[in-house]
């Protein structure tokens, strides 16, 4: 077996027994984004020099005895929406394309502290908008498993990155399935923590009420030790929660907690890839040989989820990005403009793609005068029946399993003109994000035509902990993990 | 023809916290631009907000002080708009749950009181500053972002205000109990305190009322006052005419004194509110109010009222005495000190204390003589006379000395020592016996001639109730 194909668990132990110094990791990996980065481009900025720079760091700190930090020697991927110090952040926007943030987001610091390595910045949607990360400004992104394919998106940089060997594990971000959609498509681990788990300082927002950063790993024990290390207070989040976490790691192999499986029977219905209908009867039936009780539910008011998260998002989004105006920062027209309304519009018109154009338009209109009442409050209030269809379930089920996608991945372009239906990709995924829950994803069979097949197992707010207890029986049954896309 | 008049005034006052609204940077001001800044302020990708809870708890406390209903549920909303000295191109601001409504001001206009009505107060944050500089071709502007972030209370009026009297009475009274209350110090010249007006005229007798001008970028009481006036001719000047008044928002230049057409209501911002999803509400139970309901002081009417019975003073002296908290403060310091009469400690505070800091442009908080000192003086007043008392008060206005190290280096101590003056007054009753040869013919005035030498002699230094004993006693004697 290849360094690069170890999980980054593996890699831990490896490093911890000094039987490999991280500088020869970090080496071993560049070596392999070498090889493969051309044919993925999961990347869109690398950094081979602060990586080896940190890896030695920490071989210094190894040597001397020192105590060293619960990723020591890792190297991860960060998607390029999350800020880093002195490190171009651009959330694969031409806006931002020269944005080089002066300031570390909370997960990246809590990485530094527990001696992770960055090694660069992934790919995305811009902005993270898109479920294909077709919408980068700079590249596309190919799937490992079929280059022909969509890795997913928004995170599909991150996805592909991980899937390809090309990064040990690495952050996402998740507004509607942005994490667990491209896990599903490119056969990793997506894990989306609670609303408020994870502080989202230095995230750059999308939809604030939405957005989550998650984490994408090779399998449930690297997703549970990342999750580990990003989780907990932050003061300069306020909706960042003080409670406190718990170990992850203790107790995984427990499976006292699967118990009652809830299946909403509204995620079963047309639009459902029978292949990925088959997979996931398969999987309950794993689950009830494990002892545990497949109770069919009703989530009644989830055929309003999608329009309700457009909606809500949107007119998030259409603020948030109000910011980038060619100001203070980033892209601003060449022309020379003779007053500053001008200067707006045509920074925004040139740097701005259309996706992201399309969701400013959307939630400037469904603000404005008039529409507020009809579009936003309505939707805040369909997003409160939700959580209490959620709520409901929650107290006869102890968590909700579901395909992550409809489909597996599609093809590039398939979709692109069509942008009702690539939002229907988030159709099962974007509705924790409504309500403000966990998920992850994980692998639960192929297709025939050999694409990976995610199951998503939904838990109550804060029980982190037993969603990954839950996902590791599944994994502790299966070798569908285990398994790699043929790159040669 | 004669108009009605409907004012409606909206208040901007800089919270006088050490921090800004939603970071740590400082809010002092008067610093290099751009100076205190930080990723927060700047609106940088990926920064939140954190409520600073010392700006709330001032925001609370202004609404209580002008008799607001607490809100129990506070929210924020996000007000969006683009302007340059807008870091995120959003302001947030409270549109929905405001921390207070309905409350009410007493002012006295005319020396009638009258209930300005209050609709809500509510917390935000400040933009930064644009400069622009002065060639008109230079084809930029600059940006400081020292003051974007700093905390606002708006106070917003019900259009309740019938004449630029009222204006008045109203910005004082509430100047007066912002500084009171201690959450803003509505200095005028660091734009601390901003104004909004929104006017309309209708015929006297007319059931409607006219449409609203608003007018923006009021930056003192002055402005506020002129363009009102400004206003109302401008108005009447059209509705004499029959024209009609269109529905705007203007612009006032303070440098040309007129107001100007900024948009009309076809323009206005649709400012697109909704909730601020980057921050959580906040609960006030009942337990907070009362704890910040207890800082709330006397307020200045109440105070100007006790200060009448209890001290004995007019009420036009208690009103100047009670015009800011910190000079009501230092005379209630000094009457707790001495057993000097308050009229008296009040008659130094108006004459003397106010005079030296109008002239030195100062305040009253910044004042070098400290309440223990300028009793100690008045006490001593008795011992080395009036005129030497203010000629030490001048003193230690200048140098923060205190009366008896003045009184001993520059050796003013009164000539009291009987034999130094018995000395000087023989050479005076020698020098002028045409005075005493009247004063023996009973002209009581040459008594006075002989003490006003004395007095000149000594440079004031002799204590003249002393002066006219001892005179008294010789040329008795001499007789
Ligand atoms: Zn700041």
């Amino acid at each position: 077996m290849f360094l690069h194909e170890l999980t980054a668990n593996g890699i831990r132990e490896k490093v911890k027994n000094r039987e490999v110094s991280c500088v020869e990791v970090v080496k071993e990996l560049f070596r392999r984004i070498k090889q493969k980065e051309a044919l993925i481009e999961a990347y869109i900025f690398l950094d081979e020099e602060g990586a080896l720079s940190k890896a030695s760091e920490i071989d210094d700190k190894l040597e001397s005895g020192k105590e060293i930090g619960l990723l020591a020697g890792i190297p991860i991927a960060i998607k390029d929406n999350i800020s880093t110090k002195n490190i171009y952040t651009t959330c694969a926007s031409k806006i931002l394309e020269n944005y080089i943030p002066p300031y570390n987001a909370f997960v990246v610091k809590k990485l530094l502290q527990e001696d992770a390595i960055i090694i660069g910045k992934t790919n995305l949607d811009e902005f993270a908008m898109g479920s294909s990360t077709e919408n980068s400004a700079f590249h596309i992104t190919r799937n490992p498993w079929d280059t022909e394919s969509v890795p997913g998106g928004s995170s599909g940089g991150s996805a592909a990155a991980v899937s390809a060997d090309m990064a040990f594990m690495a952050l996402g971000s998740d507004t509607g399935g942005s994490v667990r959609q491209p896990a599903s498509f490119c056969g990793n681990v997506g894990f989306k923590p609670t609303y408020g788990r994870v502080s989202r300082y230095g995230l750059i927002a999308f939809a604030s009420s939405l957005d989550q950063i998650g984490t994408l790993t090779k399998d449930v024990f690297d997703a549970a030790m990342l999750l580990q290390v990003i989780s907990g207070h932050d003061a300069l989040d306020s909706t960042c929660s003080a409670l406190d976490v718990p170990n992850y790691l203790s107790d995984i192999n427990c499976r006292d907690n699967v118990v009652r499986i809830g299946i909403p029977r509204e995620f079963f219905r047309e639009g459902l890839d029978s292949e990925i209908r088959n997979a996931l009867m398969n999987a309950l039936e794993i689950y009830k040989k494990n002892g545990a009780v497949v109770i069919d539910l009703s989530l009644p008011h989830c055929e309003y989820a999608i329009a309700t998260y457009c909606i809500i998002a949107t007119a998030e989004a259409c603020s948030n990005l109000a910011r980038y105006d060619g100001v203070r920062y980033g892209y601003r027209s060449r022309l020379d403009d003779d007053n500053i309304v001008d200067m707006y519009s045509r920074t925004r018109a040139e740097a701005f793609g259309d996706e992201v154009k399309r969701r400013i338009l959307l939630g400037n209109y469904v603000l404005s005068a008039g529409y507020y009442e009809a579009y936003y409050l309505k939707a805040s209030k369909v997003r409160n029946l939700i959580k209490n269809d959620f709520d409901e379930a929650f107290t006869k089920v102890d968590c909700i399993i579901s395909p992550t996608c409809p489909t597996p991945a599609f093809k590039i372009g398939e979709k692109i003109l069509d942008p009702l239906e690539m939002y229907l990709s988030d159709v099962y995924t974007n509705i924790a994000n409504l309500v403000g829950i966990p998920g992850i994803s994980i692998p639960c069979g192929f297709t025939t035509a050999g694409l990976p097949i995610g199951m998503q197992i939904l838990g109550k707010h804060f029980e982190e902990k037993k969603i990954l207890q839950i996902a590791k029986l599944f994994e502790q049954e299966t070798d569908f993990h285990l398994q790699k896309p043929k790159l040669d | 023809m004669e108009y009605n008049i409907v004012i409606g005034l909206e208040t901007h006052a800089e919270l006088n916290t050490d921090t800004k609204l939603f970071c740590g940077c400082s809010t002092s001001f008067g610093s290099e631009p751009n100076t205190q800044t930080c990723p927060i302020c700047l609106g940088l990708p990926g920064v939140l907000p954190v409520i600073n809870r010392k700006a709330f708890d001032h925001t609370l406390k202004t609404a209580l002080a002008l008799n607001c209903e607490i809100n129990d549920f506070v929210n924020f909303d996000r007000k969006n708009y683009y302007y340059p000295d807008l870091p995120k191109n959003y302001q947030i601001s409270q549109n929905h749950f405001n921390v207070g409504n309905n409350g009410s001001v007493d002012i006295i206009v005319k020396g009638e009181k009258k209930r300005i009505g209050i609709n809500n107060v509510h917390l935000e944050e400040d933009a930064g500053k644009l400069v622009h500089p002065e060639a008109s071709d230079a084809g930029h502007s600059l940006i400081d972002f020292n003051r974007a972030g700093v905390p606002l209370v708006e106070i917003v009026t019900n259009p309740d205000l019938r004449s630029i009297d009222d204006v008045q009475g109203y910005m004082h009274t509430l100047r007066n109990i912002l500084q009171y209350i201690n959450v803003s110090d509505c200095k005028m010249q660091e734009g601390s305190l901003r104004f909004e007006a929104s006017i309309s005229l209708c015929r006297k007798g007319a059931k409607v009322f006219g449409n609203r001008v608003e007018i923006k970028n009021l930056n003192s009481m002055k402005a506020v006052m002129k363009v009102l006036a400004y206003e109302i001719s401008r108005q009447k000047e059209l509705l004499d005419k029959g024209a009609q008044i269109v529905m705007e928002t203007r612009l006032w230049d303070e440098v040309d004194g007129v107001s100007r057409r900024m948009r009309t209501k076809e323009e206005a911002h649709d400012y697109r509110y909704f909730p601020e999803p980057d921050l959580v509400p906040i609960l006030v139970d009942k337990k907070s109010i009362d704890r910040i309901r207890e800082t709330i002081p006397e307020l200045s009417a109440m105070r100007r009222q006790r200060f009448t019975s209890e001290y004995l003073i007019s009420d036009y002296e208690a009103g100047i005495l009670t015009e800011s908290k910190p000079l009501a403060d230092y005379f209630e310091e000094c009457v707790k000190l001495t057993i000097v009469s308050p009229k008296e400690l009040s008659n130094w505070i108006i004459n003397d204390v106010l005079r030296v800091l109008n002239e030195k442009k100062s305040h009253i908080q910044d004042f070098t003589i400290s309440p223990k000192m300028l009793v100690d003086l008045i006490e001593m007043k008795s011992e080395i006379g009036g005129s030497i008392a203010k000629e030490v008060f001048s003193e230690m206005s200048n140098t923060g000395k205190d009366a008896s190290s003045i009184v001993r280096e520059k050796n003013l101590t009164p000539l009291s020592n009987a034999e130094e003056l018995n000395f000087i007054i023989s050479k005076i009753i020698e020098d002028n016996p045409k005075a005493i040869e009247d004063y023996g013919k009973g002209k009581k005035s040459a008594l006075s001639f002989l003490v006003g030498q004395t007095m000149k002699i000594t440079k004031g230094k002799a204590n003249p109730k002393i002066l006219i004993d001892i005179f008294r006693e010789k040329l008795e004697n001499n007789l």
